[in-house]
């Protein structure tokens, strides 16, 4: 194998000498990107200085991830520019960001799991020996001396499949670099690993930061912030707030920047007289997702659940309700211990919930909306001795419920793929209405829906705890949690930091307990 | 639900969600089926001199033909709408039609194998033969949700296993003599009696999959499985029931199809699941789940059926039969997918 050879088979990209004509590595200018309903980047900037890392921050949706699919190529902004190394380019894809020098880690990572560490680093770019097949010595040879540079210790040989999430991370970043890049993306990368792992991370984020690599660090933690980034950016609601030196603010400082606003009065909530606990959960723990979770409802009360993406807010949800039982702790409902071991268990309760992921675990995208709103009433009221569905009845009461809930549609045999995010929420919160619930919980039920379903929803829920319903709402935006709430309930890796009453809950509050 | 009329304050607001009714997918297979029996009729006045259509007992054995397929059709058409395959039905039919049979034997016949099986009541084999399709079923059933398996390879595995029992059971050779009742269920009303029984299970099961709750699991099952167990349907069982009933079917079409030809051999069945698949894709069944009708899967066994007896008719080689009907069954996949792309891209 000669040396030529692996040069015409691994392009160097982006190996455009690191000289210091240009102040900044990376510069976002004026990018506005608007997908149908939100306006999700407007107008933001960012400026990456080579040899830095430097941070992003913001709450879920406020357009971190947005703008950096933008950086990589998998958007295309509606206006703005982007500029690397000073000059102005076009990134129609990921692949020619990859091959301009600007690589991304993504947080579910895209490695395949079949193959191994070497062929998932050198794909597309394999070393070829003189017949034109792929050189597999040389490319073991190239994925250790890559990995000599990187102090990681990993086989080369290995199947992603058997490696640990840090592992698989280290072969990302190792990719990553083996571009050569110029700007590295990171999108909370340690939100899966341990301790000592981060230690790792941060050595090899160190020795990157110092070969002028500038580094994009996309991460909640406040503490990751001030121990490996040298300046940070904040972004909220989809615009830029400010760019600042680590160093120069406090924690405090921070989250004032990522909560600004203060709570608007788009939530209509009402003083209701609670009535007794009708929902009772203790020391709750399923091994490895949440621990020891305790906590009631009363009829008419609205429990928040504040926390962070992956806090185990929606797991405990889920627990509940027996889609994924938890290994131990109890449920009481009145006063009695309830044994939920299926979703069907939580429906004979009284209990509705709707799901976070409308597609997922929502949605029968292949029906229509009379079928997706009956699902979960197939068991009781609506079917006769022999099986036979009261279609008539049916199609009644759901109609009536659409139109209570303004679903926009021609009509009840329309599939709910053809609706909006908005009305396809609607159709699936009738779903749970016409089971008559005592208990419901809404996992993030305004995701991703425009404003005016958003408040249609509020009021709903709002009627809902009148009517002495007890209410579990989830949900990563922290105004709507407070403006909506009676107590909130915070999480934080797995576990309750806290159970705020609505008189001392604010985003400060919430977000220190949410953040640690 | 009154209980949001007074909260909500909507009534005057709410227009009213206007009845519109869409015209069923079926109607654009139906034309196609008529369509191709006017080509059939057409091409016969030109080449062979005669009607095509016009010939009562040609149409009789078309739909005599296409019975036997469509009962199984109708059961894998359950199947396919949980988003499942049934490779098993071909290899069911001569399972159950071998045990059945012994069971099914007059004395008068020299060759009786089991001489105290003989002359028994006609329900005898028609229940052995239904339960042996029910295990196979339940069998396949079982092995997908309990062992999480898929149901392709569940069923490729029932398929081999159920023709070895098939050759096995009575060391290959064929069982004919059957008593004259049970013979009268593929020959009663004038030889019509499988037809008859083929359009009465078609009735109920259009019924049970579009009135009943069973019918509502099946399509929530293979539109969308994890929000089928969030609305608290148990998949595991429902999967099962519909394999069993799948199998069930095979069963009664593979009594229909011994007592008509009045023999059961090893070797009946082969290439069965396939057609069955083929009627049901070419009724408009998604092969992804979720969306189907068994009236469209009648349907596509009739243009099954139609084309096959049209070629023989013009006497087309038996050869150009195959690869025409390959052909078919790969351009009912295709629009099925195009059909899919376009309801993506709308959204």
């Amino acid at each position: 194998m000669n040396s030529a050879a692996v040069e015409e088979a691994v392009p160097v990209n982006g190996a455009i000498p690191r000289d210091q004509s240009f102040e900044y590595v990376l510069e976002v200018v004026n990018v506005r990107k608007e997908f149908p309903g939100v306006l999700a980047l407007d107008n933001v900037e960012l400026k990456i200085r080579p040899g830095t890392v430097h941070a992003l921050m913001g709450e879920n949706g406020a357009g971190k991830s947005t703008l950096m699919k933008v950086i990589a190529g998998i958007y295309q902004p509606d206006s703005g520019e982007v500029k690397l190394r000073g000059e102005t380019i076009t990134l129609e894809n990921p692949l020619k960001a990859q091959e301009s020098g600007i690589a991304m880690i993504h947080q579910e990572l895209l490695l395949m799991n079949q193959m191994t560490v070497a062929e998932n680093i050198w794909i597309r770019r394999e070393p070829k020996n003189t017949f034109g097949l792929i050189d597999h010595s040389e490319m073991h040879k190239m994925t250790e001396d890559l990995f000599d540079r990187l102090n990681i210790h990993l086989d080369p040989d290995a199947e992603i499949s058997t490696l640990s999430v840090a592992n698989r991370q280290m072969v990302e970043i190792a990719k990553a670099v083996s571009f050569n890049s110029d700007v590295l993306i990171m999108d909370e990368p340690t939100s899966a690993i341990t301790e000592t792992e981060v230690a790792h991370l941060f050595d090899i984020i160190r020795s990157l930061r110092k070969q002028g690599i500038g580094i994009v660090y996309i991460t909640h933690k406040m503490n990751e912030l001030f121990e490996i980034a040298d300046e940070f950016s904040v972004f909220r609601d989809g615009k830029y707030i400010g760019t600042h030196a680590s160093s120069d603010v406090t924690r405090d400082d921070i989250i004032q920047m990522m909560v600004g606003r203060s709570v608007d009065q788009m939530f209509p909530k009402e003083d209701v007289e609670l009535g007794d606990v009708l929902l009772s959960v203790k020391n709750l723990t399923l091994e490895g997702v949440f621990q020891d979770v305790s906590f009631d409802v009363r009829a008419g009360e609205i429990l928040g659940f504040a926390g962070l993406v992956g806090s185990g807010r929606s797991n405990v949800a889920e627990a509940i309700f027996g889609v994924t039982p938890a290994d131990s702790g109890s449920v009481w409902i009145e006063g009695e211990e309830v044994h939920i071991k299926t979703p069907n268990d939580a429906i004979m309760q009284g209990m509705a919930f709707l799901t976070e992921d409308r597609k997922e675990t929502g949605c029968f995208l292949s029906l229509d909306i009379q079928e997706n709103i009956q699902s979960a009433v197939l068991h009781e009221n609506f079917v006769n001795g022999g099986g036979f569905v009261d279609q008539v009845k049916l199609n009644e009461e759901s109609e009536a419920l659409c139109q209570k809930l303004r679903v926009k549609t021609p009509n009840m045999e329309e599939a709910i793929e053809n609706l909006s995010g908005g009305n396809q929420q609607k159709v699936l919160i009738a779903r749970w209405l016409l089971t008559h619930p005592r208990i419901l919980i809404l996992d993030e039920p305004t995701r991703g829906i425009d404003v005016g379903a958003k408040s249609e929803i509020h009021s709903l829920v709002t009627q809902l705890a009148h009517k002495g319903v007890a209410v579990i709402m989830i949900s990563s935006e922290l105004p709507e949690v407070l403006g909506m709430s009676d107590r909130v309930l915070v999480m934080h890796e797995g576990h309750v930091t806290g159970i705020l009453d609505r008189s001392e809950a604010d985003q400060v509050s919430v977000m220190n307990l949410a953040a640690q | 639900m009154t209980t949001l009329n007074d909260t909500m304050n909507l009534e005057k607001e709410s227009q009213g969600i206007k009845k519109k009714r869409k015209i069923p997918s079926e109607i654009s297979i139906l034309l196609v089926l008529i369509g191709i029996s006017i080509m059939f009729e057409i091409l016969g006045w030109i080449f062979v001199g005669q009607s095509f259509l016009m010939n009562m007992s040609r149409l009789q054995i078309i739909v005599l033909q296409v019975s036997v397929i469509g009962i199984i059709a109708i059961g894998v058409t359950m199947v396919i709408i949980t988003g499942g395959i049934d490779l098993s039905s071909g290899s069911v039919v001569a399972m159950s039609a071998m045990i059945a049979a012994t069971f099914a034997q007059s004395s008068s016949w020299p060759k009786v194998l089991f001489p105290t099986l003989t002359d028994l009541p006609f329900v005898v084999p028609l229940i052995v033969g239904l339960a042996v399709g029910a295990l196979a079923g339940f069998v396949n059933g079982w092995l997908i949700t309990k062992t999480k398996i898929p149901p392709f390879i569940a069923t490729l595995g029932m398929m081999v296993s159920a023709r070895g029992v098939a050759r096995w059971y009575t060391d290959g050779s064929p069982v004919s003599g059957f008593t004259k009742e049970f013979a009268m269920l593929g020959n009663a009303l004038d030889r019509w009696m499988p037809v008859v029984i083929f359009i009465v299970v078609a009735i109920i099961f259009h019924v049970v999959m579009r009135y009943t709750r069973f019918g509502k699991f099946t399509y929530a099952i293979g539109a969308n499985p994890q929000a089928a167990r969030v609305s608290g349907i148990n998949i595991d069982r429902h999967l099962i029931k519909v394999y069993t009933i799948a199998g069930l079917l095979v069963g009664l079409a593979a009594m229909v199809a011994i007592a008509r030809i009045k023999t059961a051999q090893a070797g009946m069945g082969l290439m069965y699941e396939l057609d069955a698949i083929a009627a049901a894709v070419i009724g408009g069944v998604s092969l992804s789940g979720g969306r189907g009708r068994i009236a469209g899967t009648v349907i596509g066994a009739l243009i099954l059926g139609v084309m096959l007896s049209g070629f023989t008719f013009l006497r087309i080689d038996a050869y150009y039969q195959d690869i025409i009907k390959g052909a078919i069954i790969v351009v009912a996949v295709v629009i099925d997918q195009q059909r899919q792309n376009k309801r993506k891209k709308t959204t």
